[in-house]
């Protein structure tokens, strides 16, 4: 108590993080030493994880030339944009309706299950589904089940933005003479416009590692990239993975780098 | 100035009613607005005169009764058709566009030409007075200036009729008294009929030509401020206006009789008994006389004791706990007088005023 400094009341915020530095190291460490691991292990000359021998970066060349690896990119690409485009128009439409036109919280629920469902559940059932109605599967049948799920998390996400939005802005739209459509279009889409763009990045990404809704409803010939690597590291993490997930370690940080910088410039704009 | 319908309105309401589910938001409601007119809808918050409103610009669904706008039936046009321009409370400006584009977007939408467009924003920017801020976002704009855009963007259609739904209530207290003014001359200089709503009597009684008192759903009475304030039709009217005394009591021919038997006079009929603060006589009671028995008529209408006396500059209020006949709400008999205070806290005082100037209501 006596060594309290007057000017420290009860309740203010400390400085500094005194002996609290060593949990916060230790959660660190726990959240960001297997992501290390996979960029060290990527640079290291030897094959194997138990023999760290030098720096190299002979296996991203090597990545570069597995045609294989190649394909399910492009696969996985295709399918992540496809998801993508699918769910952000569908989410958005689905979010302006469940905001403007109804007040059923049950509604919302149900359009939020497939975010919360576990994917199994999902996975089994849209497996069942494509099977009873004869669709043959592929990218298609993945591309329409990571739109499934997309579309809720876009869904809510546009969602609470709309939620905060000024419903008076679209009735003054109105009442200068624009209707529907053009309301739609030049107030309340430049309005929600950054978080239409987080539920696409959110959606895309998503699709990107999702392993296994795409498992069980893609066909045998055309494997995403998560399934081409599950494939690999069956038999051991080779280096080539190790560059690979590298690459999209970095790939992600830079898309997520990106998404907020838009989102801080439009929040300045409209603050 | 009266209640007798106008000889040509631009608006003309009748029996409009709506609801909310089990809660009725307008019952029949009544009224007409001349052309040019500053109309003002008062009433307390749940009124229903912002769904009244709301009901003229296209975002309610009246369930009953007919809406006309020059003669052509308002309520079969859909929003964006309507002749009639709104201000939003919130100002509703678009916040991803500039001034100009805020204002120009009424007219863009009608499919003008972008130099007639440009010319008519240019013309409305000078009239509201935001030269040199056509190119600011509203997120750089004061209070002030946003609601000269929110103004700007709905008269630059040069709509027949602008509803206001509180204009005034997002603004300091200065700039508020300030812009009461600008916005008056501003309706005389568009020549658009003004229908404004407001919960704020001061605002609603300085700007309008006529005002409509609400309550509950229905409109209690309509007319120009200062019959609205020398004529309430009800204690409920009375109390919304300005400042009062009521009493409740029987109504006699030259007064109204109270609990206790005497007898305060005013006329009209009713149960209730309306005196302005400022019709009431206040003189410190004579020694000789203060041995008399309380609460009676004799020399003033009522007698008291001064709780407080309040300068505040032109004026003085004082309030008086009378012995007797006491307000309907419990409160201190409030007088005002112009000038310095003559009684001071504690005086032995009398009340008097005469029947011209109290009102009996129902």
């Amino acid at each position: 108590m006596s060594r309290q400094r007057p000017s420290q009341r009860p309740g203010q915020r400390r400085q500094g993080l005194g002996v609290l530095w060593i949990p916060l190291v230790g959660c660190l460490f726990f959240l960001y030493v297997p992501i290390a691991t996979v960029v060290v292990l990527s640079f290291n000359s030897g094959r194997s994880a138990l023999n760290l021998k030098g720096f190299s970066l002979k296996w991203y060349p090597e990545l570069f030339s597995d045609s294989n690896l190649g394909e399910a990119l492009v696969n996985t690409l295709l399918v992540a944009f496809g998801a993508m485009v699918f769910s952000t128009v569908l989410g958005t439409m689905l979010a302006v309706g469940l905001v403007r036109y109804t007040r059923s919280t049950t509604l919302d629920a149900v359009v939020m299950a497939p975010a919360i469902l576990p994917d199994l559940v999902l996975a089994i059932g849209l497996l069942s589904f494509f099977t009873w109605v004869g669709f043959s599967l592929g990218l298609t049948t993945v591309m329409l089940a990571h739109a499934a799920f997309g579309t809720a998390f876009v869904v809510a996400v546009v969602r609470a933005r709309l939620v905060q939005l000024d419903r008076s802005l679209e009735e003054a739209s109105q009442d200068l003479g624009a209707g529907w459509f053009a309301t739609f279009v030049r107030v309340t889409l430049p309005s929600i416009a950054p978080a239409v763009l987080a539920g696409a990045l959110l959606s895309f990404t998503l699709s990107l590692d999702e392993f296994v809704i795409a498992f069980f409803t893609n066909g045998p010939n055309t494997p995403t990239l998560p399934i081409e690597i599950y494939s690999r590291v069956r038999f051991g993490v080779t280096p080539e993975i190790n560059a690979l997930a590298s690459i999209l370690l970095a790939v992600s940080v830079a898309a997520v780098l990106v998404g907020a910088l838009i989102l801080r410039r439009t929040e300045k704009d409209d603050d | 100035m009266t209640d007798a319908p106008l000889q040509t309105p631009l608006l003309k309401i009748r029996g409009l009613s709506a609801s909310y589910g089990a809660v009725r938001a307008l019952r029949g409601v009544d009224l007409d607005v001349a052309d040019n007119e500053f109309f003002a809808l008062l009433g307390p918050s749940g009124c229903g005169k912002s769904t009244l409103l709301r009901s003229l610009a296209g975002f309610e669904d009246p369930s009953d009764g007919t809406v006309t706008l020059g003669g052509a039936d308002l309520l079969a046009l859909p929003a964006h058709k309507r002749p009639v321009n709104m201000m939003f409370q919130s100002y509703a400006l678009f916040p991803h566009l500039s001034v100009e584009k805020n204002i120009g977007y009424g007219p863009s939408r009608a499919g003008l030409a972008k130099s007639e467009v440009a010319a008519r924003v240019a013309e409305v920017i000078r009239t509201v007075g935001l030269e040199g801020l056509g190119g600011r976002r509203p997120s750089q704009l004061s209070g002030g200036q946003r609601q000269r855009v929110a103004l700007a963007r709905a008269i630059v259609n040069q709509p027949r009729l602008l509803l206001l739904d509180e204009p005034l209530s997002a603004l300091d207290r200065n700039v508020r008294a300030q812009m009461q003014l600008e916005l008056k001359r501003l309706q005389h200089e568009v020549g658009i009929a003004f229908v404004v709503v407001t919960h704020d009597q001061e605002e609603a009684l300085s700007m309008a030509d006529r005002v409509a008192v609400m309550n509950d759903g229905e409109v209690l009475q309509v007319a120009s401020p200062e019959e609205l304030y020398r004529n309430p039709v009800n204690r409920f009217v009375a109390e919304f206006i300005g400042r009062s005394n009521v009493f409740e009591g029987t109504a006699r021919p030259d007064g109204l009789e109270v609990a206790g038997g005497a007898l305060l006079p005013g006329r009209g009929h009713g149960s209730y008994l309306v005196v302005r603060p400022e019709d009431i006589d206040i003189r410190e009671r004579a020694a000789e006389s203060s041995g008399g028995p309380a609460g009676g008529s004799a020399g003033g209408v009522l007698r008291g004791q001064v709780l407080e006396t309040q300068f505040s500059g032109g004026s003085t209020a004082i309030a008086v706990a009378t012995q007797g006949p006491t307000t309907v709400a419990g409160q201190p008999v409030l007088v005002t007088q112009p000038g310095f205070p003559t009684v001071h806290r504690g005086a032995e005082v009398e009340l008097t005023w005469s029947a011209d100037a109290a009102r009996i209501v129902a």
